[in-house]
């Protein structure tokens, strides 16, 4: 195409998504139509991906694809294979896409829609997206090695332990979360109950399905396992009309909080391939066809987002969780903006699947643009609803009261319009009993999605639709529990087998129940305490999952401005060091906050120390004073956790400094541990023919 | 038309793994069922002093066990 034209073309993209966000930042009115998010959200990411990602991967990274990846080198067939780009993307994609990008924006949005939807895009397009390729990239030339074993190889041994350290602590708090969500949209509905609990039966049943019937058949193993989930969804409607039936699928939080306990146990436990694997597939298509179907019902719709861009909460006195928008808007929204989690799947298999290094810009940057892309539609079908209806579904009972008229009275005291008939209205529609204070995010995001899909393909079915969405975050959310269980599970091995070498070997049965026990007590932990608070247990613990996700991403940032110096590269080490230091700021904010603030809805130790005073004074009622050591307990630990993170963080950070001061200063490092420069055969081949 | 299908259907099937098995027959009879492999095989073994295997080829029962064993053993989800 002709130079200029080419020119014109982008320059009208840039225009359009710089109007696009202008509409979405400037507007002050009723509502605004959702289009403008999409529209933004894709110039963003056009552009990004055009110039930025491009820049990167020529200049900075210096791509080059007549050398051979450790895929072509090392092929064995069996974990290093030169596999198809496409492939890899949506390998690498479903590795990464997680529930995260879908909890962090609905939470976020407390603020309004604003601060979570310029984050989404300006993180992901400066910060996440450029952590991902870069990491891809040096794991790459490094034969696929780890994030840990580079962060030991490029900075020291502290690196690479800090990397191991946090990778398990993150694993456990994020379990906690997710394990805490489900609770919360399983709570007193017999209707999702019941679904959720058919997905275990299903699930074995595909994994003897591809195990012994019919091996290696995915897409049909798959398509039996989403009808047969269908099926359920609609079956816990008609469960749910049983009076008698509906009483074995009602339960409390914490009785819900030992059965996925137990369910996690025995998930880590059992054979892969009879509930792990199965489930993870039927996930990843149940996900993305919902995550397709949430775009096209957006695209026909055009619904309107009713929140305002800015709510009074940026204050801090916001009731989902304390804290003022600077910095916790940036903890919150984690996985759709910059995850250091990210970057441990980005050094683990898909380096090892790279056919040549020019695929790196599109499955390293785009990948993650895909992935912000799913945060910004949760971002949309968190704020579409009316902001009295979010924050009557979202505030806790410990803010907004126990009774549907306190809880309303309240919310209209903050200027939002709810009534409890219409609350009650939504609650029938969505086939649930109550809507009032089902925190957690799911519940909400799945009144929002079910709105959209209602009103693009059939308002007649919101509550399947509701209880649709509600079994599309469950199984995913418990896929992922699990399996971070027996990830946690290996890395526990790995590390007490170097005390005790049996314990090392992953298949010794006691080693296995032992390590599992322990991952599961760990999370299980978080998850009472979780269940127990009457804040609703997300404001404890999303901001830990999120300052340790930051610290990790800081870590991998470390990595790679470290590598960059070293290569002599040092005039763009702010690629990767601007991102650095923002995390910096922002999780070392973040936690200093969560541990010192006089604010007892944000500082973890006034909360302990609010809470000790009351109990001994005997201002707490029965039941609360039954809990409260235990939450004042766990208030303690959460501080001191915060304070490693942090002191994790700046240690590898200073550590990072003092091995660019020794570069500097022409004295002895530790080398550059890249592979020598092969020449690709693949690339010969194809000029050849 | 019906080529376009077929075009498509392959596709769906190459992205969701579902024909991982007959690409590793093919990753078989190319690489490692010949001479020249055999030799890459020596030279790999004298490299890493320890002899290097000559794998069979496994049956599509097999193969995927072992896939899906190496594809859980590790670090290898997120969030």
């Amino acid at each position: 195409m002709h130079k200029t034209l080419k020119a014109i073309i982008w320059i009208a993209v840039a225009l359009f998504g710089a109007t696009a966000i202008g509409a979405i930042a400037l507007h002050r009115g009723e509502s605004i139509s959702a289009m403008w998010f999409i529209a933004a959200a894709a110039c963003v990411y056009a552009i990004a991906y055009r110039f930025y990602a491009a820049w990167i991967a020529a200049s900075v990274l210096t791509i080059d694809e007549t050398r051979a990846t450790p895929a072509e080198r090392l092929d064995n067939g069996r974990d290093f294979v030169p596999t198809n780009k496409w492939v890899v993307f949506g390998h690498h994609f479903a590795a990464i896409a997680g529930p995260g990008p879908l909890i962090g924006p609905t939470l976020a949005a407390q603020f309004g829609y604003l601060p979570g939807t310029l984050w989404i895009l300006i993180g992901a397009v400066l910060g996440g997206a450029v952590q991902d390729m870069v990491t891809l990239f040096f794991s790459t030339r490094r034969d696929a090695r780890s994030l840990g074993q580079m962060a030991r190889d490029e900075i020291g041994p502290i690196g690479g332990a800090a990397a191991l350290i946090g990778t398990l602590l993150i694993m456990i708090i994020l379990i906690a979360v997710l394990g805490l969500v489900v609770v919360n949209a399983m709570k007193h509905s017999p209707w999702a109950t019941s679904t959720v609990a058919a997905t275990i039966p299903i699930a074995m049943l595909v994994g003897f399905y591809m195990r012994n019937f019919r091996p290696g058949r995915v897409l049909e193993a798959s398509m039996l396992g989403v009808v047969l989930l269908l099926l359920a969804v609609v079956g816990g409607g008609w469960i749910d009309h049983q009076q008698e039936l509906r009483t074995w699928f009602d339960h409390e939080g914490l009785t819900l909080a030992w059965v996925i306990i137990a369910y996690g146990f025995a998930a880590a436990v059992m054979p892969v391939w009879l509930l792990l694997a199965p489930r993870d597939y039927l996930s990843t298509f149940v996900k993305l066809g919902t995550v397709m179907l949430l775009a096209v019902a957006i695209i026909i719709l055009q619904p309107q987002v009713h929140m305002p861009a800015l709510t009074q909460f940026t204050d801090g006195s916001g009731p989902i969780f304390g804290g003022k928008l600077f910095p916790f808007v940036f903890i919150t929204i984690a996985c759709g903006a910059i995850s250091g989690f990210h970057a441990l799947i980005a050094s683990g298999t898909t380096p090892k699947l790279l056919t040549s290094e020019r695929d790196i810009r599109l499955i390293g940057y785009g990948a993650m643009l895909l992935e912000s892309f799913v945060a910004m539609m949760a971002m949309i079908a968190a704020t579409v609803l009316e902001p009295g209806v979010f924050f009557a579904i979202n505030s806790p009972a410990g803010v907004v009261g126990s009774q549907a008229v306190d809880a309303v009275a309240k919310i209209n005291s903050w200027g939002f319009a709810v009534t409890v008939e219409q609350m009650q209205q939504l609650a029938t529609d969505m086939g649930e009993t109550s809507l009032f204070a089902r925190t957690g995010g799911a519940p909400s995001l799945a009144v929002g999605m079910a709105s959209i899909f209602g009103s693009a393909f059939g308002k007649g079915m919101l509550a399947l639709w509701y209880h649709f969405a509600i079994m599309f975050e469950a199984i995913f959310i418990l896929t992922t529990l699990d399996a971070g269980t027996r990830v946690g599970r290996f890395m526990l091995q790995d590390m007490l087998g170097n005390i005790w070498p049996k314990m090392g070997q992953t298949s010794w049965m006691p080693s296995v129940i032992f390590t599992s026990g322990l991952v599961v007590a760990g999370w299980g932990y978080f998850l009472y305490i979780g269940v127990i608070d009457p804040n609703g247990g997300v404001n404890i613990l999303w901001p830990l999952f999120g300052i340790s996700n930051q610290m990790l991403a800081a870590i991998a940032l470390c990595v790679g401005t470290g590598i960059l110096v070293k290569s002599g590269k040092f005039k763009y080490a702010w690629v990767t060091g601007l991102p650095l230091v923002w995390l910096l700021i922002v999780t070392s904010t973040a936690a200093w906050q969560k541990i010192f603030s006089d604010d007892i809805r944000i500082g973890f130790l006034a909360a302990a120390n609010d809470m000790s005073t009351k109990l001994a004074s005997g201002m707490l009622s029965a039941e609360k004073a039954a809990v409260a050591p235990q939450l004042i307990f766990n208030q303690q630990l959460d501080a001191y956790l915060t304070m490693f993170f942090v002191a994790v963080l700046w240690i590898v950070i200073f550590d990072t400094v003092r091995m660019m001061r020794r570069h500097f200063a022409g004295k002895a490092l530790l080398p550059l541990t890249e592979v020598a420069h092969e020449p690709s055969r693949l690339v010969e081949n194809w000029v050849r023919d | 038309m019906i080529k376009q299908i077929k075009l498509f259907w392959q596709t769906i099937r190459r992205l969701s793994g579902d024909d991982a098995y007959e690409q590793y027959v093919m990753h078989y009879q190319q690489h490692l069922a010949d001479y020249s492999a055999n030799q890459r095989v020596a030279e790999q073994s004298l490299a890493a002093n320890s002899p290097v295997e000559q794998p069979e080829l496994l049956s599509r029962e097999a193969f995927f066990k072992q896939w899906q064993e190496n594809k859980w053993t590790g670090i290898k989800r997120c969030c």
